[in-house]
């Protein structure tokens, strides 16, 4: 039993890194309906400028702070080059741009600091706690655990940023209807660069975080793909969705890989996730928190 | 001036619905076959000319690779642009093809190469129908989401399972030798003509799907289900075929990807990456036509090779030598820019500016 807590908890923790890269998608898909595929690519993007510029000397900081400016230009840029042009398309030309914008970052990320790994140290160790492991014996990671409280952070900041603010409540408005948005005199253009902002400083967070357990390296980008099934199980456009269904991902596919695995020859967390996803959508097609859809003729 | 149908006068219903109505286009279209089917094949085994150009690079870097994800694109489309069904699972499906046919060669000796090839086409249709079951509820972003369950549990499983690999060590299998009637497809050029028949048949067989009954009822469901549903379309049937037909066609483009392309390949061959490719090519060329995904697959085949080709020359030009990870990274951000330059110019693909072009030219030299 107490085995099963501590693939529980570990599983979890890890869910809510995967959270925080759904995170990125749903602010997006919620401002703009666009479903950003190249929200990988800018965590690694992110991730790699910043080590990069401490890799030339720059205090933590100041790296953070340059990436986070580079994540501002990425966002303008996309909207001009990208969203503008593209504005009233169908989603799925819209999904196929951000495909082609994937593959851009990329190659300006490893053009500009190479495609080697870099190390990054937060000065937070990944070891077990050592009071929980001589009280209950169980092996959680101090890693995990501040990772978990930067996540809440986050999502606390965004909550009140998205509530009390002024540029919130247009944000809010335009993912509600954008045309009613346009008539009172919202500009779509500021909200769609200020929401990719938002996104590249959660890609920057994550892409710190994610880089700091595994390098920073190439495979940051294939996160995209394990924020998929989360999106599907917590519903495209719900944040609290992107934090449960993290969450729901990380513990299950952790206990199957512990407790289904070996009966199956192991390696099934690369598909677990999906196959529970398809499973739940057979149940409720929106997701957990998604809006329902209505038909009509 | 040449291109104008005047004067070209239906008589029946059946020369009005005839594939290609335009006398002008039917010559072409000939053309277009004599010289793939004979005109090519002729020159690469024309001694002079055999000297002047590398032709196995053409059969097999450019002309096979260009026709098998033709092939792969056309099943995409049939799904994705015909019956509206977004997919992301298609390099799964040609997995399963290759390997299907590859097991069929294996444990029924004596088999007919194109038999299994038909086989394996149908095993992929079954195993596209089982992860096409949750499109009945689910739609858009999420059912897409729903076909990378299948990428990903198929590779996964003919990784795992070393029965669908003949417990090679390594999960790679080596594709036999295709032997059609007795006769041995071993050369690029005969490879080649074997892979095109295959390509013509089964375009003109989507071509005639896609604008019979079948057809209709795909851009009906794809169009807008609920009031497909209340006409009387059978939605259940029709999205399982589509999802069927479209794993059929993946599924021989998979076999023949295996067979007549790389001859040896892997699981790991078939990773997202390549739906992707595929995905690119069927939206670059035009999503919902048959042209559409010649066009595309032609476009995605040849644009690296450009880009390689560029560089080389532009290294020999200026005689310096460009490092390894430059090139290949700026093919990328060129890759990247270009499929966002082409969705923002024409989102309807290439198929749509040739059927502009067609519209200009009728019309040519007179503006109205």
């Amino acid at each position: 039993m107490q085995f099963f807590f501590e693939v529980l908890i570990g599983g979890l923790l890890a869910g809510v890194m995967y959270s925080l890269v759904a995170l990125g998608f749903v602010l997006i898909y919620k401002a703009s309906g666009v479903f950003n595929f190249a929200q990988g690519a800018m965590v690694y993007f992110a991730a790699l400028t910043t080590v990069g510029f401490m890799s030339k000397g720059a205090p933590f900081w100041l790296a953070a702070a340059l990436a986070l400016a580079a994540m501002v230009a990425l966002a303008f840029l996309t909207e001009r080059v990208v969203l503008r042009p593209l504005v009233n398309q169908p989603q799925i030309t819209l999904f196929m741009a951000t495909i082609g914008l994937t593959f851009f970052i990329e190659g300006v990320a490893q053009l500009t600091w190479g495609a080697q790994v870099y190390a990054l140290d937060l000065g937070v160790t990944d070891e077990p706690i050592g009071w929980l492991m001589d009280r209950s014996g169980m092996n959680i990671s101090r890693f995990d655990l501040v990772a978990s409280g930067i996540a809440a952070a986050l999502v606390a900041v965004l909550a009140l940023f998205f509530n009390k603010t002024r540029t919130g409540r247009a944000l809010r408005a335009v993912a509600d209807d954008h045309q009613a948005a346009l008539a009172v005199g919202i500009s779509l253009q500021k909200i769609w660069v200020i929401v990719w902002t938002t996104a590249g400083f959660v890609a920057l967070v994550t892409g710190l975080l994610w880089g700091a357990r595994n390098g920073v390296q190439f495979a940051l980008t294939f996160l995209a793909l394990k924020a998929l099934p989360v999106l599907v199980l917590g519903g495209f456009d719900s944040i609290a969705g992107a934090i449960v269904g993290g969450l729901i991902v990380g513990a299950s596919e952790k206990l199957a890989e512990v407790y289904i695995g070996p009966y199956v020859g192991g390696g099934i967390e690369s598909w677990f996730p999906y196959v529970l996803a398809l499973g739940f959508l057979l149940v409720r097609p929106e997701g957990l928190f998604g809006e329902r859809r209505i038909d009509r003729v | 001036m040449l291109y104008r149908e005047t004067g070209q006068f239906k008589t029946g219903y059946a020369a009005d619905q005839q594939l290609f109505p335009i006398r002008q286009d039917r010559i072409a279209v000939v053309a277009l076959l004599v010289v793939a089917f004979l005109g090519v094949p002729l020159a690469a085994l024309t001694p002079g000319l055999a000297g002047a150009i590398d032709f196995n690079y053409w059969f097999n870097g450019v002309l096979i690779p260009f026709l098998i994800f033709s092939l792969a694109a056309l099943g995409l489309n049939i799904l994705t642009g015909y019956a509206g069904l977004l997919s992301l699972g298609t390099a799964a499906f040609m997995a399963v093809g290759a390997f299907a046919a590859y097991n069929f060669e294996l444990r029924l000796p004596g088999i007919p190469m194109l038999l299994s090839f038909i086989l394996a086409g149908v095993v992929a249709a079954l195993v596209g129908v089982v992860f096409g079951l949750p499109s009945l509820r689910i739609r858009g972003f999420y059912l897409a989401v729903a076909t990378l369950a299948a990428q990903f549990f198929v590779v996964w499983a003919l990784t795992k399972f070393a029965w669908f690999s003949n417990y090679s060590s390594s999960g790679v299998i080596t594709a036999q030798k295709m032997v059609v009637f007795g006769y041995a497809f071993d050369t690029p050029v005969r490879r080649y003509l074997l892979v095109l028949a295959i390509v013509c048949v089964m375009a003109l067989a989507a071509k005639n799907m896609v604008r019979g009954a079948v057809g209709r009822a795909w851009m009906a469901v794809r169009d807008m289900d609920v009031a497909a549903e209340v006409v009387g379309i059978p939605i259940m049937k029709t999205k399982l075929l589509a999802f069927a037909i479209s794993s059929f066609y993946c599924g021989v483009a998979g076999a023949l990807y295996a067979f007549a392309y790389l001859g040896t390949v892997e699981p790991a061959g078939f990773e997202l990456e390549l739906s992707f490719r595929i995905l690119f090519m069927i939206i670059i060329g035009g999503v919902g036509s048959i042209l559409g995904s010649f066009l595309g697959a032609a476009f995605i085949v040849l644009l690296p090779i450009f880009l390689d080709l560029s560089a080389t020359s532009i290294e020999r030009g200026f005689g310096l030598a460009l490092p390894a990870g430059l090139v290949s990274n700026l093919t990328l951000i060129i890759f990247g820019a270009l499929i966002v330059f082409f969705l923002v110019v024409e989102p309807l693909g290439l198929a749509r500016l040739w059927q502009i072009a067609k519209e200009k030219l009728r019309l040519w030299p007179f503006p109205h």
